[in-house]
């Protein structure tokens, strides 16, 4: 898949696995499970990226008498999830419209 | 591999980076492990599963920027690019007139070469003129009578026009050789300025 496609993705699942409530990077990893394979380096890049734009606030709480790092979207990731939505759409009319020309010249 | 020293390993693999960049990573994996052993599994397991520490490490080079890499490279040699722009600055007084006449000599030698084929254009216009100036005369002799006169200036004007034509071609020659000239010295430029990119 394109790498930039591919990356847009993951951008959203990670938002929307802490869109219901914050979470933590086990956990992320552990929801997106089903859908994508996300190893632990490839999820750092991506909560990096989401913190940098401004699409979720990170907050560090002790936990079982450790340290643990806690991710909450913010409005501009709903935004996010929302465009991606309407994006897609766009996507699935240009897709229908691609395989519609592919068969008539075929 | 237990938890420390996977930690341990992976903080020398990463050492060239900078701190910051080292202590985050180092805790995002150290809760990873703490949160795998929390959900049942063994620590050697949960170390296991994050992969190796090369892999990681590589991973995470891929993902930093160059930029962040190389400013980092950079840092502790900074004073030394100072005692550089220093002695840049103090010997000014000796390198830049020496670069301003390099740069004048240059440009004068290709002005030179432009007023050449400018020359050689002029001759030949000069010369189509002449043939015409010659052309008309020989008109005025014949009809005076002077046909002898009149056939050696109509003589002289088709030499003017042959004379003229190689000319023209000459001059036209001479030009197209300047403007690959110039093209071949911009291109030495743009080399000579990456190169020094590259060095720096």
């Amino acid at each position: 898949m394109d790498i930039q496609l591919k990356r847009g993705i993951l951008d959203v699942c990670v938002l929307a696995a802490i869109k219901d409530e914050e979470s933590y990077g086990y956990k992320i990893i552990k929801d997106v499970k089903p859908y994508v394979v996300l190893s632990e380096s490839t999820l750092y890049t991506i909560l990096k990226r989401l913190e940098g734009a401004n699409m979720l606030t990170v907050r560090t709480a002790e936990h079982d008498g450790r340290l643990r790092k806690y991710y909450k979207i913010t409005e501009v990731g709903v935004k996010r999830i929302e465009e991606f939505k309407n994006d897609w759409e766009e996507i699935i009319s240009i897709y229908k419209f691609v395989t519609k020309e592919g068969t008539k010249n075929g | 591999m237990d938890k420390f020293d996977f930690l341990l390993k992976l903080e020398d693999a990463l050492s060239g980076l900078p701190k910051e960049e080292i202590c985050e990573r180092i805790s995002f994996y150290g809760e990873m492990i703490d949160d795998k052993i929390e959900d049942g599994k063994t620590e050697q397991q949960a170390v296991a599963e994050i992969g190796s520490v090369e892999e990681i490490a590589e991973q995470i080079l891929k993902d930093i920027p160059l930029t962040k890499i190389v400013k980092q490279k950079i840092k502790p040699k900074k004073k030394l690019g100072a005692a550089a722009i220093t002695l840049i600055c103090v010997g000014s007084p000796v390198w830049f007139p020496v670069l301003i006449s390099v740069l004048a000599v240059v440009f004068s030698l290709y002005f030179c070469l432009w007023t050449v084929v400018i020359c050689l254009y002029a001759v030949s216009v000069s010369c189509f003129g002449l043939a015409v100036g010659s052309l008309f005369m020989a008109v005025g002799e014949i009809t005076n009578g002077k046909v002898f006169e009149g056939i050696a200036l109509i003589g002289a004007a088709l030499l003017l026009i042959g004379l003229g034509i190689l000319l023209f071609i000459f001059s036209n020659l001479a030009a197209k050789g300047v403007l690959i000239l110039t093209k071949k010295m911009a291109l030495a430029i743009k080399k000579l300025l990456i190169k020094k990119e590259e060095a720096k």
